[in-house]
This record gives structure tokens, C-alpha cells and sequence, in this order.
């Protein structure tokens, strides 16, 4: 099948502002006559449910949280970029497009990423007049500071809580319209299967966490904002809740998965410390600012400070190897994220890694300590600080903090086109839900611009005009596809609680981290990732034979939650193994180990992969069928990413 | 125990449903690691229950970085455990000794009731910001960013406020279940910025009223939410609040009275 | 509802009158400490009954003092509707409370206000009512020669059962003849209980303020940077300190000098 992504001809500066015009527009009065469905109520569903409420529709909004503010978007720290060259250090609207490109490692398409760094600037407007604190400079304006990949300040932030102020303005929003009437919300409500009729997508089945009933909702469109799928590897740092399940059961309605093998493993994170770890907790890329990345130079020294013989700041200078300002001189330790775990993994397999448990390197302060001084070091990054001291003990004004890669995002998601539209009519996928804008690795601080751009400047346009082509008759509650798809959803229910066996689901989720990370982590080959597929195929096999269920649907089950998505992330995850088997190039976070550099560099494969993979379901234990999108780059020269 | 893993005595509310009457059940949770976060000692005892055929406690929690708001435990009579300024599932197991008796409670508030175990229902909270807890502008349409400046400290103290992540410790540490410390917090938030300023005596008026409306209980300027905050949001968030509340009520223009929060 | 009905009925606008009214009984007790100083005057109540019976007949006084009855009574009676609504606020209670950082006179504002209130009934019985309207009050009668300024105490005894007081110059002496409740005092402060439960009443009056002065400015939203410290030392130092000690000071002293 081939794939149009409905990219609007012209240059590229005029498409986004082409596309506008020629959208079909919905007339004032008719918009109440639309009901528009947004599940999840993260950056991107909260801003799709308030501007399109605003605009008139009628919007039910469905989260399993007890609240819409505790979507995981609340968790982001560093910052949101936004081409508004405040700093006037030749930022433009066409740099951030240029460095979303070339750090996606020319794996996005060029329009989707243009019109994301052409609405930046009106995202952080737009946040400003909620009551959003950002960070300001003693006259009163902006002040930004400066991410991974970039070479220019262009990075919004709200201390170490931007993702916590930017979440709760659009959260504010939401609540805005939901007092107006406008939007009816949906708390404690999991959404479990996309019901189509004729081919195009006309409401949701629903459970409620509270007493497990099943229902039906109907909508002219569905939105999806649900997230990322990073869980399936267990330990990650999104949230305990997040999980796959809505995008994944709309892929089994037929929705495509694209590039689901492109995971982001953020460089700074807390390492490990034991096997009751449930999840993993990110230190912002921000202090990479500051912070200067070293592993010791000789594994000897190494020894010495995995048992504790001697301590960080007792390794003198000359047995240092900052090796992120050794390979890349001119973006150091701010080389995108990417670049950074892998060299930080290639230390811990040298055998230099540090820590009780050899796998992690030194995130060192002591200079920008002796530079600006310990207070002016807190009035920055006084919370991480403080987060580090609570989860490990150590104070990180004395030692350097240890850090580890861990999964943190996920660049593949829902096949949509520059409309957001899913391959099924009347469907969306919005934020880290789809796969659109990063490529093969995302930037810091564009994930929470590419959730708003999505959806307060995006889709409140693109949607009108599906809208206005299907016309305001009301969708058919008692269509038969409603009480079919119901059915199936609790049939899938009775099937999960009906697993009395022997292992917790936990337990199997735990197994299937485990193969993820080691086989479809930093570093794949083809060896490891076959290995990987028939061990994901086994574990699924025995997941519904041995795993534990307890407990029935008609009360608070949270095992059985657990049950639901741990199923779904076990049909996942073997996708991601056969996309990341299939595409046998290296390309930003996917790194095949047979396609390098002579300085281990990934090594992209243009001439066969420069594609999207879209993957169709093709029903239970088939392989999925593979379609291509091919990237088309008219104004990008493609070439070898460098940071040197 | 040798490798420095400890056993503890766990007593623990358990409650079925909302309408069911709750008691206290002990469990032990053994060989466990202070490295562990609480909520990870929960995690092996529930998988512990499963194992053995028992019903996990249920307890809310999600982002476990402290950010969310969602983990409400009152622990050993602290909201979010004996620690100052950090959430349950920043609480790590080092803070308890081998063989100590860990009482665990949900919040307690009228406003709060019981869904199960140790989760409660915070909508309220939801509810008190949907009624003014926002700065009325539509997407689009707005001023450039830097067309509003903004007093450097201006814009910290707003952040101060704003960092209130909505948990209900204020609620559950306070002697008389009130809510003061979470609306003074968005309304000061607001109250401060320029943008906030058009409505600024309109939506104290509507926060106060839902947050009445929801039976929470008065404030007594204990000072209790603000030691148990685990964003540190400080308590002259309140007389900032009670401040634009009696503007608005007794010196307020007749029109301002009418709720702002039309299209 | 009226506007203002609804103010009062909020939780701000009821806290609003506990601050206010607080504030003005604790402005009431500067006036009350002053005056009753003069029960330290070595000149058997003259000063001290001419004083209260200035305060009783001057009508621009009595009407403050209604205000101050009510004051009390609207204080007392709001608290109770406070307290209610905060048991309501959380019907099922903790096991285990831990020790907070609040302070304790805040958490036992109620235990406090309720032993004031009880003091309160007494002192006032005991006093302003028997002075005013029980008809038991004895008098005096205090004969100043005009030419020395000396002053010397009579017992008097009024024919009329409706006199309250007079004033009159004879022979060079200024006579006044007033009720005299300094007689009142020294009786009640001979008796030991009565003289340790006014210490313990002052000890509550103490904590209450403690907590309460500072408290009626939070509420009232007067907190600033510059001024809080200056509002609390106040509290701590003039109101719950020097204030109670200085009433504690009369029972006390009058009950360990008395002949």
C-alpha cells in the first residue's frame, strides 16, 4: 500500500500557511453540532480538548489518572524550544527546523518538521498569557538557556518543572471549558478498543477503574494523545501508568505503527541499584550545561571506584577522560542524546564504567562549582540536586553524580499524515502518541513543543476540515459495530481475569524489559534481535497460560489494568524487534552494530532505508505487513551527522 | 540482617469500596533494601499477596519522581511519610530502621473519600480549579511573549506558588481538613502575574465558593500544610488569598462579582 | 442570600470576624490592664472605684462595652460553628497523629477559647454583674481635704436604694461617694481557688494570644516580609506575655498581701 502523507506542495515556508487555506472550514454554528473524542490529557490532549472545545465542538476527554494534571507530560524538566531568537544568537525559524532535521538523523519529513518549528513561537506566546512562570531575566523578559544538538539558546524553561507548568496551563485551559460545559471529563476511565464503522473511526469502548463498567462512547472523530510506549522496557523513566494500549488496540483496528524500533535512552539518568527498581528517574539533559560527563581513563582506576577503594574527586585530572569533549570539540557535552548514551555505554563496555555496579559514568559540578559558585549552581538545578541526594543518598556538591542511559522516549508511534490523521479516517494520534516529527532521535526539549504544537495549533485546523467533509449528522449509538466492539473488549477482559497461574503479570513484564534492553536497546544486530523475537513469542505464549490475575472487573483492579497493557506492550515489543531487524542501517537511536563508522558512529543507509515504516496489523501472531513512506528531501542535504 | 535489607511490620487501612467500613490489617514486609523507594516496599509485598492468593493494596501512584500528585499515603501520622519536601514515592526505605511498625493511612477528609485501600478521591480538587483556576484566553490570538515583562521576582514567587502539584498533603496534615493551602496557591499564582490580574478578584471569589461547596474545613493558621508540603508552597499564599477575597467581597465593584469565566 | 450575608457565611468571611473580633478584645485588654493597674495604688480603691465607676457611667463607654459584649459572644459563638464545620471536614480520624510543626497553642485554640470563656462567665458574675445589678454592692465614701490632698475612706451607706454615686464639696473637702468593687476584689482575691484559677486562666489567655494575634493578621492578609516579624514579636512579647503576666499579677499580689 503506498502511503501519501498529504504534504502540501510549494516551498517550504508557505506550506504550513498554503495548507490552512485550503483546509475546509466548519461553520461557526455547526461546530456544536460535532462531538469530538480526545483520550489522554497529557500536553497534547489537553491542549487538542480546550482549543477545540473553544472553538466550539463538543469534546468528551477520557484519562485513566484521577486527574488530567497528572499526565506524564508533568514530568518533563529541561525545557520547550521555540525559534523566537530572543538571545539574538541567529536562531531562526529554519535553524530549528535545520537542527530538528539533521538530530532526527533525516529520518522526518520536512514539512511536518518545519510546521513544528514555525508554530514554536506561538506556543510560548500562548503559554505566557496563561500564567505560565517561566524563567525570566532581571529586565523582565525570557530568559532561555541552551539544549543538546543545538548550538544556539533557544530553550523555554520553568526551573527543573517545565513539562509541571506547561502541563498545568493547558490543564487550566481544559478546566476552563470544562466549567463552560464545553468539555465533559473523564477520569479514571481506560480506553480499550477504537470502534470503526465503515472504515472510518466513530467513538470508544471504555473501562471505568472505579467499577469496571464497560461503555460505549460515540464521537464524529477520535484523538489520541496517549503517550509514548517507552515502558516496554520495563524500567524506564515514564510513569508506572503509561502504557501502549490505546494506540496499540487502534493498530489492531487497523491503524499503522510507524518506526516503532526508534526508542530514545536519555544519557542522564540515575543508574539502577537492584532488581526491586520500578522505574528510573531521569536527570535533565539541562545539566549537561554545567555538568561535565567523564569515565575514569584506565579500567585499574575504574576497579578502584566500583569497590569503593578510592572516590571520585580523589581521581586526579590526568586519569580523567572527559570523553564527550575529547571526541566532539565543538558541541562537547552538549552532542545530542543519542550520542551521548551510546559513548557513555562504550565506556561501561570498555570496562571503565563506575558505581557499585559498573554501569554508569561521572556527571561532574566541580567546575561550574568553582566557576559560579554553589549558590548560583542551585538557583539552576537546586531540585535535581536535591532529587539525586533523595534517591541515592549522595550529595552531588560533593561527588559527581553517576549516571546511565535509560529509555525515555519513543520517536515511533501511530502512522499519521501532515493532518495527524491516522491511516483510518476520523482517527488522530497527537504528541508522543504518533511517530511524526523527531526522525530517529528526538532533541531536548521538543517533545513538549511538538505535544502543544499538535495540539493547539495543529489540529484544531486539520481536524475542521474532516469534519466539514463528513457532515454534522450525529454518529448512530446503536450502530451494531458498538455493541460488537464492547463485547470483544470484555470478552479480552474475561480471558485476562481468567488467568490463574503461577507468575505475577509484574513479573512477566520484568522478563520482557530485560529482553528489550538487552537485545533492542543501545546497540542491536540481527543475531541478538532474532534471538530477541522468539523469546518475546515465548514469554507471550506463557503470559497466557501462567500468568496471576486476582480479583474480578466490577471493582478497583489495578492487576488487572496492569494485565491489559502488559499484553499489549508483549505484542509490541515484538514489532519493534522485527522493524529494528528489517531496517539494517544505524539512524539516531537506532543503532544496528553492523552499520557504523570507522569511529562508531551510527552509519545511515540512505539509498535503502530512507523511509517510514508503517507497520499493518494482519491479525493475531501473523507478521505485519511492512509499508514504506518514503522521505523526500527537497531542501536538506542529507549527509554523515557530525558534532566535531 | 547481614547485607544491611531489613524487616518491617506493616500496619495497613484496607477498605474495600467506597460504602464498606475499613480496619487495619498487619503484613510483614521482609528482607527489604533501603535503597528501595516506598512504594517499591509495596510493590514486593502486594506481589508477595499475589503470589499467595491475598488482595494487593491498592494504592494510587504514577510518575514516581515526585511530580504527578498522585501518591497520597499518610504515613506514621506525616502525609508523604516522616521527610520534609518530598512525595511517598520519594521516600526511601534508609528512613526506617529493621524491625520498625509502619502505620499507613489514606488522607482523611469528607472532601477526600475513600475509592479503596489507601486511594482516594481528589476530585474536588479538580472541581475547585475548574471554577476560576485560569487566566481566560482562547488559543490563539495572544501578545508576543516578551510584549508582557515581568519582574524577575515576580515571576519567581508566581513559580512558587505554581509548583503545588495538587496531592491534598495540605488537606490531610491539616488539623481541620482544609483546603486554604491549594487554592491560595493557584489564586496567588495568578493573582500576582500581569496576565492573571483581569480576573484576579472574580476567581478568588469562584475558587473560595467551590472550595467551600466541597466541605473542606477552615483555616486556623496552624501552619501544619505548609510543614508537610512537599513543594514547600508557603502559608502566605493564604493571606495573600484572604487578602483579594475581602477586596473583592467588601470593596469590590458590583460587576466584578459576576463570574468571569464567560466565552 | 445578600451580598454580605454571603461573605459571612463563606469560610474567609467567617474567619474575617474571628480576626476582627479578636483583635478588638485584645485591643480591649490593653485598656482593661491599664485601668485595673490602679488596684497596684495604695489608696484603698479610691482611684480604682472612681475608675469603674467612670467606665459604667460614661455613655460613650457603655456603648463600646456592648460592643465588646457582643464582640465576645459573636467570637465565641463563630468558633463553635468553626469548630463543627472542621469535625465535619474530617468525619473518620486518624490512628496515628504525628507530632506536627505546628505549634500547640495553634492546635488547641478551642481547649484555650473554652476555658477563656468559662473565666469569662465567673469574672463577669462576679463583677460587672454584681456591680451592676445585683444590688449587694457595698460603697464608700472617700473625703479628699482639698487644702492637704489627702484623702481618707468612710464606709457609706445610701438611704435610697437607687443611689448610684454623688459627688459634692463641703467644707473644703471634696466628698465622692461610689460602689465599692475594690472591696469586691480584695474579697475574691483572698481565696486561694479563685486566685489559681484566674493564673490558669491568664496562662490561657497567654497561649490563645500566642497563636491568635499573629493569626488574626494572616487572616486578615496582612503578611509582609518587613512587618510580620514586628507583628509577631508583639504577640509573643506584649500579648502573651507581659499582658497575662500583668493581670496574673493582681490575684496574686492581693492574695499574698492581704491583712
Amino acid at each position: 500500500m503506498s502511503l501519501d502523507a498529504k504534504i502540501p506542495k510549494g516551498p517550504l515556508a508557505e506550506k504550513w500557511s498554503t495548507h490552512k487555506f485550503n483546509l475546509k472550514l466548519v461553520n461557526p454554528a455547526n461546530k456544536r453540532k460535532y462531538d469530538v473524542i480526545v483520550v489522554g490529557t497529557g500536553l497534547a490532549g489537553a491542549s487538542a480538548a480546550a482549543s477545540l472545545a473553544e472553538l466550539g465542538y463538543n469534546v468528551k476527554a477520557f484519562c485513566f489518572q484521577d486527574s488530567p494534571r497528572r499526565a506524564h507530560s508533568i514530568a518533563a524538566q529541561g525545557g520547550i524550544n521555540a525559534a523566537k531568537n530572543y538571545q539574538n544568537d541567529g536562531d531562526s525559524v529554519y535553524r530549528l527546523f535545520y537542527d530538528t532535521i539533521k538530530g532526527g538523523d533525516y529520518r522526518s519529513r520536512e514539512g511536518n518538521v518545519y510546521r513544528l518549528a514555525e508554530v514554536s513561537v506561538n506556543i510560548i506566546d500562548q503559554c505566557v498569557a496563561q500564567g505560565v512562570p517561566f524563567a525570566r531575566e532581571y529586565g523582565g523578559l525570557l530568559d532561555n538557556r541552551s539544549f543538546g544538538g543545538s548550538q544556539v539558546s533557544r530553550t523555554f524553561y520553568a526551573r527543573g518543572q517545565t513539562g509541571q507548568q506547561l502541563l498545568l496551563g493547558a490543564y487550566s485551559a481544559l478546566n476552563r471549558q470544562i466549567h463552560l460545559g464545553k468539555v465533559k471529563m473523564y477520569t479514571r476511565t481506560e480506553m480499550l478498543d477504537v470502534v470503526t464503522i465503515d472504515g472510518q473511526a466513530k467513538g470508544i469502548v471504555t473501562r471505568s477503574l472505579i467499577n469496571g463498567e464497560v461503555e460505549t462512547h460515540t464521537g464524529h472523530a477520535v484523538l489520541l494523545g496517549t503517550g509514548g510506549y517507552g515502558n516496554v522496557f520495563y524500567l524506564s523513566t515514564n510513569a508506572i501508568g503509561s502504557n501502549v494500549t490505546a494506540a496499540w488496540r487502534a493498530h489492531k483496528r487497523g491503524a499503522f505503527f510507524a518506526n516503532p524500533c526508534y526508542t530514545q535512552i536519555h544519557p542522564t539518568c540515575i543508574p539502577v541499584t537492584g532488581d526491586h527498581q520500578s522505574k528510573l528517574t531521569l536527570m535533565s539533559e539541562s545539566l549537561r550545561n554545567d555538568g561535565r560527563v567523564w569515565a575514569p581513563k584506565t579500567i585499574a582506576i575504574a576497579e578502584q571506584l566500583r569497590k569503593g577503594a578510592i572516590k571520585a574527586d580523589q581521581v586526579k585530572e590526568d586519569d580523567r577522560d572527559y570523553f564527550l569533549e575529547r571526541k566532539y570539540p565543538s558541541f562537547g557535552n552538549l552532542v545530542p542524546r543519542d550520542v551521548a548514551s551510546r559513548n557513555a555505554k562504550e565506556m561501561v563496555d570498555d570496562g571503565r564504567g563506575v558505581g557499585g555496579s559498573g554501569f554508569a559514568v561521572f556527571l561532574d559540578f566541580a567546575d561550574a562549582i568553582h566557576r559560579l559558585g554553589k549558590d548560583a549552581v542551585a538557583a539552576k538545578y537546586g531540585n535535581l540536586f536535591d532529587m539525586y541526594y533523595q534517591i541515592t543518598d549522595e550529595d552531588p556538591y560533593k561527588q559527581p553524580m553517576r549516571i546511565y542511559p535509560a529509555v525515555h522516549y519513543t520517536m515511533g508511534g501511530l502512522w499519521v499524515d501532515y493532518n495527524l490523521s491516522t491511516n483510518i479516517p476520523g482517527l488522530y494520534a497527537l504528541g508522543e502518541c504518533n511517530f511524526s516529527d523527531h526522525g530517529a532521535n528526538r532533541l531536548g526539549a521538543s517533545a513538549l513543543m511538538q505535544g502543544l504544537a499538535d495540539g493547539y495549533f495543529v489540529i484544531p485546523y486539520t481536524l475542521g476540515d474532516y469534519l466539514a467533509t463528513i457532515g454534522p449528522k450525529p454518529v448512530d449509538a446503536n450502530h451494531p459495530a458498538f455493541e460488537k466492539t464492547k463485547q470483544e473488549v470484555i470478552t479480552r477482559i474475561n480471558k485476562l481475569l481468567a488467568l490463574k497461574g503461577t507468575k505475577t503479570v509484574n513479573e512477566y513484564h520484568r522478563d520482557l524489559g530485560h529482553i528489550m534492553w538487552e537485545y533492542c536497546g543501545m546497540a542491536r544486530t540481527a543475531e541478538g534481535l532474532t534471538k530477541a523475537k522468539g523469546l518475546i513469542q515465548a514469554l507471550r505464549a506463557d503470559f497466557w497460560k501462567n500468568a496471576i490475575v486476582v480479583g474480578s472487573n466490577e471493582e478497583v483492579n489495578p492487576a488487572l489494568e496492569r494485565a491489559g497493557r502488559v499484553a499489549d506492550f508483549l505484542e509490541l515489543g515484538e514489532l519493534m524487534v522485527d522493524d529494528a531487524l528489517m531496517r539494517k542501517e544505524s539512524c539516531g537511536g537506532h543503532f544496528r552494530l553492523e552499520s557504523q563508522t570507522p569511529e562508531g558512529e551510527a552509519l545511515r543507509d540512505d539509498e535503502h532505508f530512507a523511509f517510514v515504516a508503517a507497520w499493518e496489523y494482519n491479525g493475531d501472531n501473523q507478521p505485519e505487513v511492512l509499508n514504506k513512506e518514503i522521505l523526500d528531501f527537497e531542501f536538506v542535504h542529507l549527509t554523515q551527522r557530525s558534532y566535531k | 540482617m547481614s547485607n544491611g535489607n531489613m524487616n518491617l511490620t506493616l500496619k495497613v487501612w484496607r477498605q474495600k469500596n467506597a460504602e464498606s467500613k475499613g480496619a487495619f490489617v498487619t503484613y510483614k514486609a521482609e528482607n527489604i533494601s533501603p535503597d528501595m523507594s516506598f512504594l517499591e516496599m509495596l510493590d514486593v509485598v502486594n506481589e508477595g499477596l499475589i503470589h499467595t492468593g491475598g488482595e494487593p493494596i491498592h494504592f494510587d501512584h504514577d510518575c514516581r519522581e515526585g511530580i504527578c500528585g498522585m501518591c497520597s499515603l499518610y504515613i506514621n501520622g506525616h502525609p508523604h511519610g516522616p521527610k520534609n519536601a518530598i512525595t511517598t514515592c520519594q521516600l526511601h526505605m534508609r528512613t526506617f530502621h529493621d524491625g520498625e511498625i509502619i502505620v499507613i493511612e489514606p488522607w482523611r477528609a469528607a472532601a477526600f473519600p475513600v475509592i479503596k485501600d489507601l486511594a482516594v478521591d481528589r476530585s474536588s480538587f479538580d472541581r475547585i480549579q475548574q471554577a476560576g483556576g485560569f487566566v481566560s484566553v482562547n488559543t490563539g490570538g495572544v501578545p508576543d511573549a516578551n510584549e508582557i515583562p515581568i519582574p524577575k521576582v515576580i515571576a519567581d514567587e508566581a513559580f512558587n506558588s505554581a509548583t503545588c502539584i495538587g496531592c491534598g498533603a495540605c488537606v490531610a496534615a491539616c488539623k481541620n481538613a482544609s483546603a486554604m493551602l491549594f487554592v491560595s496557591a493557584k489564586v496567588t499564582q495568578l493573582g500576582m502575574l500581569p496576565q492573571g490580574q483581569p480576573e484576579r478578584y472574580s476567581r478568588v471569589q469562584a475558587m473560595v465558593a467551590q472550595m467551600d461547596a466541597e466541605g473542606f474545613g477552615n483555616c486556623t493558621n496552624t501552619g501544619a500544610c505548609e510543614a508537610e508540603c512537599p513543594k514547600e508552597i508557603k502559608m502566605t499564599n493564604i493571606s495573600r488569598m484572604n487578602n483579594d477575597y475581602f477586596s473583592a467581597k467588601l470593596f469590590g465593584q458590583e460587576e466584578l462579582h459576576e463570574h468571569a469565566s464567560g466565552e | 442570600m445578600s451580598e454580605f450575608k454571603q461573605t459571612f457565611n463563606s469560610s474567609l468571611g467567617k474567619k474575617l470576624i474571628m480576626a476582627l473580633t479578636g483583635l478588638f478584645l485584645c485591643t480591649f485588654l490593653i485598656v482593661h490592664l491599664g485601668g485595673n493597674l490602679l488596684l497596684f495604688k495604695h489608696d484603698d480603691g479610691y482611684g480604682f472605684n472612681v475608675y469603674a465607676n467612670f467606665l459604667t457611667h460614661f455613655p460613650p463607654i457603655e456603648v463600646v462595652a456592648y460592643l465588646l459584649y457582643l464582640s465576645i459572644l459573636v467570637h465565641s459563638v463563630y468558633a463553635l460553628v468553626l469548630t463543627i464545620q472542621n469535625r465535619k471536614a474530617r468525619p473518620v480520624g486518624y490512628a496515628i497523629q504525628a507530632k506536627s510543626n505546628a505549634s500547640w497553642s495553634s492546635k488547641n485554640m478551642g481547649l484555650l477559647g473554652s476555658v477563656l470563656f468559662l473565666f469569662l462567665v465567673i469574672h463577669m458574675s462576679d463583677f460587672w454583674y454584681r456591680y451592676k445589678y445585683s444590688g449587694t454592692m457595698t460603697y464608700k465614701e472617700y473625703r479628699t481635704d482639698l487644702s492637704s490632698g489627702k484623702t481618707e475612706s468612710v464606709e457609706f451607706n445610701p438611704t435610697s436604694p437607687d443611689f448610684e454615686n454623688s459627688v459634692s464639696t463641703q467644707n473644703n473637702f471634696e466628698i465622692v461617694r461610689v460602689k465599692d468593687l475594690h472591696a469586691r476584689v480584695e474579697s475574691s482575691f483572698s481565696q486561694l481557688w479563685y486566685v489559681i484559677f484566674y493564673v490558669i486562666a491568664m496562662g490561657a489567655v497567654s497561649f490563645h494570644l500566642l497563636h491568635g494575634f499573629q493569626s488574626a493578621f494572616r487572616t486578615l492578609g496582612w503578611v509582609h516580609r518587613k512587618y510580620t516579624p514586628i507583628v509577631e514579636f508583639i504577640g509573643t512579647w506584649f500579648f502573651a506575655v507581659i499582658m497575662p503576666l500583668g493581670f496574673a499579677a493582681m490575684p496574686v499580689v492581693y492574695y499574698f498581701t492581704k491583712s
